[in-house]
């Protein structure tokens, strides 16, 4: 396909590694955060760690909102679903998030909860037309990509007047992450790893553009390199970081120029100024509260929205004791670390948020990764041919 | 969740509607976001909306980058030359 088989050369990409392996200084650590998910399933579904030098380490951020979103918002919407009546629409990897007793909105469909998986938010609003007489809920998740969306689906829900739609909004904000995880002393008490640059996010900065990466770079002098989501892309983003990191530069600079521009989409901004505010603080998994890192539902639409309309009260729920998801999310961590990973759970029946989606670090490394730390495959051709007979 | 992948548009739609064709799978989506989007532009689709325009200058000016550097690494032209220019 046009604009996505041209940027998987596999010969192409090879000369950036080799490009990679020249200009990195043997005496240097390159720690650089994939704040996004679809990197990290770039990375471990192209082998792209396997083709960097050992001194560059590539961390999984929590760029991956199916990942992030705490328990506690998972059952407001099994609530909804299972003891409200309500008709509740969601994105199909939300599906599968594990949420408190055992519950998730899969199983809470098991139960009978009319719970209905969606392609797009306008599926939902459609739904609630089709249904004057029952309330529908959209559950919505994710990163600037994903909010504009919501945001045009609560504009014509008003502009309808169609009152029996609402939205239970969790949409997240990447700029006020990444700078959580390099300023607030939580996450200092909880642990990060050390980070000499980022991988900044492709389709979330089509939205937001380039700029406003920039204040965050020169505060903490950490470069930022947007790239697209293929190999070479990566590749290519991973090598104009590494120039970066060599003369000691700190600027944003941008790989997937063919759609990311420095002011983003200014409709799609907008769209979302209109609709959205900045919460105070929202939880995240694995980082605690994070001030203004989410978006609410303005004054304005509150017929529309399901926390107000529904009287919905938040409340915390912990992880699973054994469940390391919220170390894997700060860096701190890595999949195959877990005591969880590939035994009880996986992408199948997932126990941790980071196991649900394919852009999850651990179901990344479990799907792509994971055969790489058995001794049997490191061991090469002579292994294989032993595995063969 | 963040996926997204470039379509052609095929064909404008009434109400900020188009019809995209995704390597031979045709799909409705929404244009609200890219309203000059015409046919023929490819754009990024993300959950059934089309959130941004491919610019194919830029994204030909990429790739000529990267033939360089093949170029660059199978002639003996010095290297740090590629460095400036990428």
């Amino acid at each position: 396909m046009k604009y996505i088989d041209e940027f998987r050369d596999g010969d192409s990409a090879r000369h950036i590694a080799d490009k990679i392996a020249a200009e990195v200084k043997p005496d240097l650590a390159y720690n650089f955060m994939e704040f996004c998910g679809g990197h990290t399933h770039a990375i471990s579904r192209y082998g792209i760690a396997d083709m960097l030098p050992p001194n560059v380490r590539m961390i999984h951020g929590p760029g991956c909102p199916v990942c992030v979103l705490p328990i506690g918002r998972v059952d407001l919407a099994i609530r909804l679903a299972l003891e409200r009546g309500v008709i509740l629409c969601t994105y199909g990897d939300t599906m599968r998030v594990p949420a408190s007793n055992g519950l998730s909105l899969i199983k809470a469909k098991a139960r009978g909860a009319d719970i209905r998986m969606v392609y797009s938010a306008h599926d939902a609003l459609k739904l609630a037309e089709q249904h004057p007489d029952r309330e529908v809920v959209f559950f919505a998740i994710g990163f600037e990509t994903t909010t504009p969306p919501t945001a045009l689906v609560l504009r014509d829900a008003k502009a309808r007047g169609l009152r029996n739609f609402s939205v239970l909004c969790c949409h997240v904000l990447t700029p006020a992450a990444i700078t959580h995880i390099l300023a607030s002393a939580e996450a200092r008490e909880i642990g990060t790893v050390p980070l000499d640059g980022f991988i900044g996010p492709a389709h979330v900065s089509i939205v937001i553009g380039s700029q406003p990466y920039v204040p965050f770079a020169q505060t903490f002098h950490k470069p930022v390199v947007i790239t697209g989501f293929e190999p070479m892309d990566v590749m290519q983003g991973i090598l104009m970081l590494v120039r970066q990191v060599n003369s000691s530069r700190a600027e944003v600079e941008n790989e997937f120029s063919r759609v990311v521009t420095p002011t983003g989409n200014l409709a799609a901004q907008q769209i979302m100024a209109e609709v959205f505010e900045l919460r105070e603080s929202f939880e995240w998994r694995g980082l605690g509260e994070v001030p203004t890192s989410a978006l609410k539902i303005r004054p304005e639409f509150a017929t529309w929205d399901a926390e107000r309309k529904f009287e919905l009260v938040y409340a915390s729920v912990p992880d699973h004791k054994q469940c390391e998801c919220g170390a894997i999310l700060r860096g701190v961590k890595r999949p195959q670390d877990c005591k969880l990973f590939g035994t009880v759970c996986t992408p199948e029946s997932p126990m941790g948020s980071c196991m649900v989606s394919n852009e999850g670090a651990c179901a990344a490394h479990y799907s792509y990764g994971r055969f790489r730390d058995l001794a049997l495959v490191n061991k090469g051709p002579t292994a294989s041919n032993s595995i063969a007979t | 969740m963040c996926l997204a992948i470039p379509a052609r548009v095929v064909e404008i739609l009434p109400g900020q509607r188009a019809v995209v064709d995704l390597g031979g799978v045709r799909k409705e989506v929404s244009i609200d976001l890219v309203a000059d989007a015409q046919v023929d532009d490819y754009v990024i689709i993300h959950v059934g909306y089309a959130i941004g325009k491919i610019d194919p200058e830029e994204a030909q000016r990429t790739l000529a980058l990267f033939a360089e550097l093949s170029e660059a690494q199978n002639s003996p032209q010095p290297l740090s030359v590629m460095g400036e220019v990428l």
